[in-house]
């Protein structure tokens, strides 16, 4: 495969590297130095120049590429650099965007900005922050279909409510499916009747809100509920996408900003979340609205040095768990070292994200469960795929294999999976399968 | 001492001014034809025609086309429109020259309680048989205009002055939504006059409907007509002397939705009728005003159950009750029986209620239920911060945040009208007390919220079969200028007084 990436910093540079053995990459960046550097560390051809430049990408032999990575740090440079590489061939081009904004203007209609895909930073990092803190219970967790579709793997605790229940029992949500159940190391395909063992382990696709509420089901005890006190340490564009999506899923955290007018622009966006707008380093603040009695603290601020004081202070004081973003890669394994409980770096997580996306082919997302035993595929149906028009109730039993379809979402919105469900043509679904049957499935999308 | 010169293009209000002076000839036509048909003098309508002709025009005369109509000038002339209105809407009763209203004063404050929608009246026990027919609907006239002025004022054309409320409005975006259906004001503005004329032909008919169906054998077109008008106005006038007490009580039941229809958003129930009723349904203020409504009609009903010295059977207590807390709460003052002689446990709930007021953006008087709404929910946050200083908590109306500045806005306006209003009376209790005719506490204050707030009719000598004429002329003027000023909401006409509106 020929790869273009534009920006060589941490994100374009990590992808560089993860692809150099397999594929033809090529990286531009506009600052001559860096790409001097660049060429002795990886084995890619570099190019100085500007990204968002016909003349540049020409060079970069753009009309021949498959892939077309912008991940630079600024935002409407990526977005003019896939622009332009569109002008040049109809090549696959991913964007990576800081603002929020760029990306609900991208779901609107996916020609926008020429971007085939658009990686959101901080709602990715949002996404993973809210994750680690709503399912701690959970083995695995990935999100599909642009976070609109979750699977969560648990494994069963014998001490677990649903332990000895049906799965018709344990399953109470609409927008949940009990996709399978690994037994032993042996996949089983649930029916209503089939008995949750302790031990088991159960995989379960459905809205990021029912996964949540499926978690505190089956394990009440670690799995945070709407009376747990969730700290949210700054009111950045990351801390504001933590809030509101812990909203989404029932919680009612807190918020320290410093600034002003953000505190009253945040509270305004954020009914259920509880604003305070103070110095988040004044321990005789945090002592008097009780931080330190915090199950969860999430230090969001805007710089690594803040964040650091932020997360080392919540800790002291006493927080349970400390989770904090920190910006520069070189300083993950510091703030480890210091004691916060889980680091999340926005780069890394951007750039694992467009990694992800380019081993996958037909199928957009893959999930990969127990050894390679099953796959959970996210698929987006074509016109004349060999799935749409056929009820589900008859679709399934037609397939020779083991498969459960766990969602659907259609135009941006979820659809719960029925007997009577029929798929359309642009429907993504979301599918456990049993892994020897995937390449047979994403043929047929 | 030097003037500083004038800063306000008092030429441009007055050319506003002059238009609405020249186009009140046509609603002054209708009385004039009731006159025609019945056989009655032409004279009062004729002459207050050509009165507001000549003044309408000697103004635009006056005028000067260059000047810009700012919202200084809008101030000026909103003030002015509703004060010249009223004089010459008294000019039919000096005409006829009949009863209480012969007296200048009286005819003034007759014309201005009708424009404001008030109903608070001076006519005495034999006024409603001495005057014709005519001039009994210019009373109703003058209402319907004065609740069509209003929702102008609060919906539609000067909505950035903040009367009626404008401001409140879900933070401005109501206005704007409407404004989105149309993007030209005036478009806007017939879009809401299209529903409130719509509204008031559906009163006729539902009234006439129950007239000629033989429900209610006395509601003639006369009369379906008249309570037409003053119902959907939220006004309260009747020509008879008895109000709405005069008529089966079917008619009363088929009143109250028209009171409280009147008193509810007129932009949101243009969203309800065309498309987006939710948007009524869930709002906020809605669901205060109808719950104050249910509540205080359950606990006049208890009261007047409970009360020895009355003996309605359950159908008459429960129609009472929601009859006159609904006449009170839309401020209307339609009268289903003499409440004054109601328990006092019932008469301090209706006083509660005149203080409380229909939605913003109707026709409605007194303070709001969104004001209250607001004021309340500031509160509980005043709780909450005293705990929390730090807390950053906006307050939401039908989930979205009101503007802090708006909020400052609410105290000081619900500030201003308590402070009006016991200053007002005092100013009852001290003038009756001067001529040597001594009013009870609670009846003074009780006159004075109905007249300050625009509801109507109040307790005593005040109360819904009652009368105004008995108050001082002295204290009459200055009701007067109260209902002037409570009417279009104390700022518009309260800045008029200040010198930088003048000169800075």
């Amino acid at each position: 495969m020929h790869v273009v990436i534009v920006g060589a910093g941490e994100v374009g540079t990590t992808i560089a590297e993860n692809l150099a053995a397999d594929h033809d990459v090529v990286v531009i960046d506009i600052d001559a130095d860096r790409v001097d550097s660049l060429q002795y560390e990886l084995d890619v051809l570099t190019i100085a120049g500007d990204g968002t430049v016909l003349s540049t990408l020409e060079s970069a032999n753009v009309a021949k590429a498959d892939l077309f990575i912008a991940s630079t740090d600024d935002d409407q440079t990526n977005l003019v650099a896939c622009g332009t590489a569109k002008t040049l061939s109809d090549v696959f081009t991913i964007a990576r965007t800081r603002s929020v904004e760029y990306l609900r203007t991208w779901e609107r209609t996916e020609a926008a900005f020429g971007a085939d895909f658009v990686v959101c930073t901080d709602l990715l990092s949002a996404e993973t922050v809210v994750r680690v803190i709503g399912l701690p219970a959970a083995i695995d967790v990935d999100p599909f279909a642009g976070g609109l579709v979750q699977m969560a793997e648990f494994e069963i605790d014998p001490e677990s409510p649903v332990a000895g229940q049906t799965v018709a029992e344990a399953d109470r949500f609409d927008s949940l499916t009990f996709a399978g159940l690994f037994r032993n190391g042996d996949m089983i395909l649930p029916t209503g009747q089939t008995v949750i063992n302790p031990n088991d382990r159960a995989v379960v696709i459905g809205s990021p809100e029912s996964v949540q509420a499926f978690a505190t089901d089956i394990d009440p005890e670690t799995t945070p509920g709407a009376a747990d006190e969730i700290v949210i340490v700054g009111g950045s564009a990351i801390g504001y996408q933590v809030a509101r999506l812990l909203e989404q899923r029932g919680f009612k955290p807190r918020l320290i900003e410093r600034d002003a007018d953000r505190a009253r622009w945040l509270a305004e966006q954020l009914p259920k979340t509880t604003v305070m707008q103070h110095d988040a380093t004044d321990t005789a603040f945090l002592s008097r609205e009780h931080i330190d009695k915090a199950d969860v603290v999430v230090s969001t601020l805007d710089s690594d040095e803040k964040n650091l004081l932020a997360s080392v202070l919540a800790k002291r004081v006493g927080a349970d768990r400390v989770v904090s973003i920190v910006d520069s890669g070189d300083y993950v394994t510091l703030f480890e070292e210091v004691g916060i409980d889980v680091v999340i770096n926005p780069r890394q997580v951007t750039a694992e994200e467009i990694i992800k996306y380019t081993y996958e082919t037909v199928a957009e997302n893959i999930a990969v469960l127990e050894n390679d035993a099953a796959e959970v595929v996210e698929l987006e149906l074509s016109a004349n795929s060999e799935l749409v028009g056929v009820p589900i109730a008859e679709l399934v039993p037609s397939l020779d294999a083991e498969l459960v379809i766990g969602a659907i979402t259609r135009n941006r919105s979820f659809v719960t999976p029925r007997g009577d469900t029929v798929l359309q043509p642009g429907d993504h679904v979301i599918v456990f399968v049993e892994t020897s049957y995937v390449n047979e499935l994403t043929g047929m999308a | 001492m030097a003037f500083s010169p004038v800063r306000v293009g008092w030429r441009a209000s007055l050319d506003l001014a002059g238009q609405v002076l020249v186009y009140l000839a046509v609603p002054l036509a209708f009385p004039l034809a009731i006159a025609v048909y019945y056989g009655e003098s032409v004279l009062p309508f004729v002459a207050t025609i050509a009165v507001t002709l000549t003044i309408g025009s000697a103004f635009r005369y006056l005028s000067d086309p260059d000047e810009n109509l700012g919202p200084r000038e809008a101030f000026f002339a909103v003030a002015l429109i509703w004060l010249l209105v009223a004089v010459i809407g008294s000019i039919p009763f000096l005409v006829v020259g009949v009863g209480t209203t012969a007296h200048p004063v009286n005819a003034m404050f007759e014309a201005m309680s009708g424009l404001t929608t008030t109903g608070a009246t001076v006519f005495g026990d034999g006024d409603f048989a001495a005057h014709s027919r005519s001039v009994l609907m210019w009373r109703q006239v003058i209402q319907w205009l004065g609740g069509l002025g209003i929702l102008i004022l609060a919906t539609a054309v000067l909505s950035e002055l903040g009367v009626g409320g404008a401001q409140l409005m879900e933070t401005e975006t109501q206005t704007k939504d409407v404004n989105k259906l149309t993007p030209k004001i005036s478009e806007t503005a017939q879009l809401i006059w299209g529903l409130y004329v719509g509204i008031t032909a559906l009163a006729v008919v539902v009234y006439y409907g129950l007239g000629v169906s033989g429900l209610a054998p006395n509601m003639d077109l006369y009369n379906a007509i008249a309570h037409a008008f003053t119902s959907v106005a939220t006004a309260g006038f009747s020509p008879e002397a008895d109000s709405m007490g005069a008529f089966a009580p079917i008619v009363q039941w088929a009143a109250i939705p028209f009171m409280l229809v009147g008193s509810t958003s007129f932009v949101l129930l243009y969203l309800f009728i065309y498309g987006e009723p939710e948007r009524l349904l869930k709002n906020q203020e809605f669901h205060f005003y109808i719950g104050v409504f249910v509540l205080s009609s359950a606990l006049i009903s208890m009261l007047l159950a409970f009360d020895g010295g009355i003996s309605y059977g359950l159908e008459e207590t429960v129609r009472h009750a929601a009859f006159n807390a609904a006449s009170i709460l839309t401020t209307t003052g339609y009268a289903s029986a003499d409440f004054a002689l109601w328990s006092p446990g019932a008469t301090y709930v209706l006083f509660l209620l005149m203080f409380i007021g229909g939605m913003v953006g109707s026709t409605t008087c007194s303070i709001k239920s969104l004001r209250w709404l607001v004021a309340l929910k500031s509160f509980r946050r005043l709780l909450f911060t005293s705990i929390h200083p730090e807390a950053i908590r906006p307050i939401r109306i039908s989930g979205r945040p009101v503007d802090e500045n708006t909020i400052r806005d609410i105290y000081s306006y619900l500030l201003l009208s308590i402070v009006i209003f016991v200053l007002l009376t005092i100013v009852i209790v001290a003038n009756n007390e001067r001529v040597g005719a001594p009013i009870g506490v609670f009846d003074a204050m009780g006159a004075a919220a109905s007249t300050f707030l625009n509801i109507g009719p109040a307790f005593g000598e005040a109360g819904p079969y009652g009368t105004y004429d008995g108050f001082p002329m002295s204290t009459k003027i200055v009701m007067i200028v109260l209902m002037w000023i409570g009417r279009i909401e104390i700022i518009p006409v309260l800045v008029l007084f200040t010198r930088s509106f003048w000169t800075s």
